[in-house]
C-alpha cells in the first residue's frame, strides 16, 4: 500500500467541490485521495503480461472474464451439438467427435449444463459486466478491493483448469447431471466417472468461491465508492440489479457449499450424508441444490433485465418507466425467490400440502417479473425508437424471454408438473429463460458496450445478420421441444430408436428439425465472432458517446484509461435516465454535467 | 500499487474494510446454517442418534466453550486499544487471542483422538459424519482466523493498520458465535 500523500497535488477539486449532500462527506474525509484523479498520467507502461495477466485494473479483470466466458460459450455449444445429433440421428458418428458411447452422452450432457450456467452465465454477465461496468457508471476509479478482484480471476481461472483436468482423467468428465442428484453422484459405480465427479465438485466449489469474492468487492464499491452526488435513486439500473444479484448468490450458496462438501466426503471418504441404506436422505441434496438453484435463476435473470433497462431507454430516448417499481419489484423478486425452490421437487414425493405452498409461491413470483416487462413496454411506448443491434437485442430479449416466462406457470403448478415433469416441455422452458438471459441479453451487451470497451464501433450489417441468424433458430430448437415435450417426450434418453412410444410419427423428425436448427444457429455465431474481431481491430474508431447516452462511463474516452476519468472523477447531478427532458435543446443530459442556472 | 481512489470513499459512513467483513459473515452464516439445518431435519427424524451424542464429552466441549468465549474478550481488549491507537496492546491482546484459539484446538484435538481411539469415526453412521464434518469446518474458521489474526498483530504492533483490529475482531466473534450452536447441538442434547 503506497501512501496517499503520494498522490497528493493532482487536483481537479473544481469536479469535487460543490455536490449534494453526502458529497460533502467525502470531500471533508477522503480529500486527499480523491484529489488524485489525475493518475491516468503517471501511470507508466506495463510489459504485456504484467498488463493482461496480472492487472487489478477492473476493466481488464472485466474482459478476461468475457473473453474467458466466451471460449467456455464454444465448449458449451461443442458439447450440445455432439448429443444433439446422437438425439437425432442415434448410433451416427457425430463429425468432429465420432461415435457417442452411453458415458460420453451423460458426461456431454453434464458438461454443457454447468459450463453454460456456471462457465458461461455467471462469469459473463455478473463477473464481467459488473466488474467492467461498476466502477465506471458509479464514476469511480476501481474496485474498493483491486486485488481481491484479481484473486477471484485467478481462482476462477483455476477451476477451468481443474475442470478441464476432469476430461483426461479415468472415466472422463464427470456423468451425473448438472444438479448432481445422489446416488447417482455419489456412487461411481452409478455415474461411472470416479475421478470426474469429485473434480466436478472441486471445479464448482472454486467457482463459487471466486464469485464470493467478487460479490463482496462489487457489493461494498457500490455502498462506498458512488461518485459524490450519486444518490440512491441515481444509479443505474444494471448496476443495481448487479448488486442485488450479488447478494442474492451470498446469501442463497452457502447451503450449496455445505452440501457439495458433504457430497465430496460420500464420492471420496465413504460418508453416508445421502445415503438412504445407511441412513442418510438423497432428497437432502435435492433441497440444498435447489435453495441455490432457484434464486441462482434470478442471479442471472436481474443483471439480463438490467441490461435491457439500460439499452431500451437509450434507444428510445425517453425516461425510464417507473424507475423505483423496478428496483423494489428486483428486491421483491429476489427474497420471493428463496421460497419457490421445492416446485423442482414435486415428484420427489415430497408432501402435497408443502407442494400446494410451493405452488402459489411459484406463481406469484410471475407477478414481478411480468411486472418487469411491462415497464420495459411502457417504456418503450411513445419513444422514438432506434432499432441498432444492441436494441434488437433488447426488444428479443422481453419477446423471448416472455414465453419462458408463461411456459414456467405450467411447472408452477403441481399438478400439471406431474406430467410434465422430466419431459422436453421442461428443457424448452428452462432455455426459453437462459437463453435469453445468458445469450440474448449478452449480445446486447456486448454490441451496446462494445465501442466503450475497444474504442471502436461494430458493424450493423453483420450484426443484423447475426440477430436474425440467432433469434430465428432459436425458435425452431425450442418450439419443437415443446411440442415433443407435450407429446410425453421423455429426457436423459440415450437412443430414443429403443422406445417404440417415443418413436410414433413426427417425433423423430421434430428432433431432427431442432438438431438442424442448432446447428444452423451454431453457425451463425461465426458471423458473431468474425465482426467482434473484425471490428477490433479494423472497425470505425468510436467516440466517448456514440449512443448520446446518459450514464458516467459514456462521458470518459472510449477506451477509458486506467483510472478512467482523466479529466478528473465526475461528480453526479440527476439520475440516470434524463432523455428528452423538455427544458433542453438535446434529448439527453448526462448524469455529470452541471445544470445551467 | 498505487491505492485507488475508490479505496477510499465512504458513501455509507461505514469504513470499507468493516463493511467487507460483514458481507463475508452473512455469506458464511448460509454455510453453517445450511449445514446445521441438514443436522437439524436429520436429527429430529432419528431420535435412536441420542445413543450415539452420549460419547462426546460435554465437559471438554464445556470447558472449550469457556475458552473461545474469553478469547473474544480479548479480541474486544484489543479493538478498545486499537481506538486508543496504541497499536502494541492491540497486538499483545490479539496474541492473547491467538492463544485461546489454539487452546480450543489442543482440545478438540485430544477430543478426537479419544473418539477415533474408541471407534467413533467419520463414517461410522450419519451423526458422527456430521459431528467431524460441521466441527471440522468451524476447526478451519478457527485456524484461518488465527493466521489473519498473527498479520494484523504484526502489522498494529507497528501501529499500522489499525482499522484491522476491529475487522478480525468481528470476524473472530462470528466463529464464536457458530460453537454457540455447535456445542448444545453436538454434545448437549443426548
Amino acid at each position: 500500500m503506497s501512501s496517499n500523500s503520494e498522490s497528493l497535488g493532482h487536483l481537479p477539486i473544481d469536479a469535487m467541490s460543490t455536490a449534494a449532500g453526502e458529497a460533502t462527506k467525502t470531500d471533508t474525509h477522503g480529500h486527499s485521495h480523491d484529489a488524485h484523479g489525475g493518475h491516468g498520467e503517471h501511470h507508466e507502461e506495463q510489459n504485456f503480461f504484467l498488463k493482461y495477466f496480472w492487472s487489478t485494473d477492473h476493466k481488464i479483470i472485466g474482459m478476461q472474464y468475457l473473453f474467458t466466458g466466451m471460449l467456455m460459450a464454444l465448449v458449451g455449444g461443442f458439447t450440445v451439438y455432439v448429443f444433439r445429433m446422437q438425439i437425432a440421428f442415434p448410433g451416427i458418428s457425430v463429425p468432429g467427435w465420432g461415435r457417442v458411447t452411453p458415458a460420453n452422452y451423460d458426461g456431454l450432457i453434464t458438461t454443457h449444463g454447468s459450463v453454460m450456467i456456471f462457465w458461461v452465465a455467471m462469469p459473463v454477465l455478473i463477473a464481467a459486466l459488473g466488474n467492467y461496468l461498476i466502477p465506471l457508471m458509479i464514476g469511480c476509479d476501481d474496485m474498493v478491493f483491486p486485488r481481491l478482484n484479481r484473486l477471484s480471476y485467478q481462482i476462477f481461472a483455476i477451476s477451468i483448469l481443474v475442470l478441464g483436468a476432469s476430461f483426461l482423467v479415468k472415466g472422463g468428465a464427470f456423468g451425473g447431471a448438472w444438479t448432481s442428484y445422489p446416488p447417482l453422484s455419489a456412487k461411481a459405480e452409478y455415474n461411472l466417472t470416479p475421478q470426474g465427479a469429485p473434480l466436478w465438485l472441486l471445479a464448482v466449489a472454486l467457482e463459487f468461491v471466486a464469485f464470493l469474492l467478487g460479490g463482496i468487492n462489487f457489493v461494498t464499491t457500490v455502498m462506498n465508492s458512488r461518485a459524490p452526488g450519486m444518490k440512491m435513486f441515481d444509479v443505474p439500473m444494471v448496476v443495481w440489479m448487479i448488486v442485488i444479484a450479488s447478494i442474492l448468490f451470498m446469501a442463497s450458496v452457502g447451503p450449496l457449499v455445505a452440501g457439495a462438501v458433504m457430497l465430496l466426503f460420500d464420492q471420496t471418504v465413504g460418508t453416508h450424508f445421502f445415503d438412504p441404506n445407511k441412513g442418510g436422505d438423497p432428497i437432502l441434496w435435492q433441497h440444498l441444490f435447489w435453495f441455490f438453484g432457484h434464486p441462482e435463476v434470478y442471479v442471472v435473470l436481474l443483471p439480463a433485465t438490467g441490461i435491457v433497462a439500460e439499452i431500451i431507454t437509450v434507444f428510445s430516448r425517453k425516461k425510464l418507466f417507473a424507475y423505483k417499481t423496478v428496483l423494489y419489484t428486483a428486491v421483491g423478486t429476489g427474497v420471493l425467490s428463496f421460497f419457490v425452490w421445492a416446485h423442482h421437487q414435486f415428484i420427489a414425493g415430497i408432501d402435497p400440502r408443502m407442494a400446494n405452498i410451493f405452488s402459489l409461491t411459484t406463481l406469484l413470483i410471475s407477478i414481478p417479473v411480468a411486472e418487469m416487462m411491462f415497464v420495459f413496454i411502457a417504456t418503450l411506448y411513445g419513444g422514438s425508437i432506434r432499432l441498432t443491434v444492441p436494441m434488437l437485442w433488447a426488444l428479443a430479449f422481453i419477446g423471448e424471454f416472455l414465453i419462458g416466462g408463461v411456459t414456467g406457470i405450467f411447472l408452477g403448478a403441481s399438478g400439471a408438473d406431474i406430467y410434465f415433469h422430466d419431459t422436453y416441455f421442461v428443457i424448452a422452458h428452462f432455455h426459453y429463460t437462459f437463453f435469453p438471459i445468458a445469450f440474448i441479453s449478452v449480445f446486447a451487451a456486448v454490441t451496446y458496450w462494445f465501442p466503450k470497451m475497444f474504442g471502436k464501433m461494430m458493424n450493423e450489417t453483420f450484426g443484423k445478420l447475426h440477430f436474425w441468424g440467432t433469434i430465428i433458430p432459436f425458435n425452431f430448437i425450442f418450439i419443437p421441444l415443446f411440442l415433443l415435450g407435450v407429446r410425453g417426450d421423455h429426457r436423459r434418453i440415450f437412443d430414443y430408436s429403443r422406445f417404440p412410444d417415443l418413436m410414433k410419427p413426427g417425433m423423430p423428425e421434430l428432433r431432427v428439425l431442432a438438431t438442424l436448427s442448432l446447428v444452423t444457429l451454431l453457425a451463425f455465431q461465426a458471423i458473431f465472432l468474425l465482426n467482434f474481431f473484425y471490428s477490433l481491430f479494423k472497425g470505425k474508431k468510436a467516440d466517448r458517446n456514440p449512443w448520446l447516452a446518459n450514464t458516467l462511463e459514456w462521458q470518459t474516452p472510449s477506451p477509458p484509461p486506467h483510472g478512467n476519468f482523466p479529466e478528473g472523477l465526475p461528480t453526479v447531478y440527476r439520475g440516470p435516465y434524463e432523455y428528452s427532458h423538455p427544458d433542453r435543446a438535446q434529448d439527453y443530459w448526462p448524469q455529470n454535467e452541471k445544470a445551467a442556472s | 500499487m498505487i491505492r485507488p481512489i475508490a479505496t477510499t470513499r465512504e458513501a455509507t459512513g461505514i469504513p470499507t474494510g468493516r463493511l467487507a467483513v460483514w458481507w463475508v459473515i452473512a455469506s458464511e452464516i448460509v454455510i453453517f446454517g445450511g449445514l446445521l439445518g441438514s443436522y437439524l431435519m436429520h436429527r429430529l427424524g432419528h431420535p435412536e442418534w441420542a445413543y450415539q451424542s452420549v460419547h462426546t464429552n460435554t465437559a471438554a466441549g464445556a470447558f472449550n466453550t469457556f475458552v473461545l468465549l474469553t478469547s473474544s474478550l480479548f479480541a474486544v481488549l484489543a479493538h478498545d486499544a486499537a481506538e486508543h491507537k496504541d497499536g502494541k496492546k492491540a497486538a499483545k491482546y490479539l496474541m492473547i487471542t491467538c492463544l485461546g484459539g489454539l487452546t480450543f484446538l489442543c482440545v478438540k484435538g485430544a477430543e478426537w483422538t479419544h473418539e477415533i481411539r474408541e471407534g467413533f469415526t467419520l463414517t461410522s453412521n450419519t451423526f458422527w459424519s456430521f459431528y467431524y464434518t460441521a466441527a471440522g469446518l468451524h476447526g478451519i474458521h478457527v485456524i484461518a482466523g488465527m493466521i489473519i489474526m498473527l498479520f494484523v498483530a504484526a502489522d498494529a504492533a507497528k501501529g499500522k493498520e489499525l482499522q484491522r483490529v476491529e475487522n478480525i475482531g468481528i470476524y473472530w466473534h462470528f466463529v464464536d458465535l457458530v460453537w454457540i450452536f455447535l456445542f448444545p447441538l453436538l454434545y448437549i442434547a443426548k
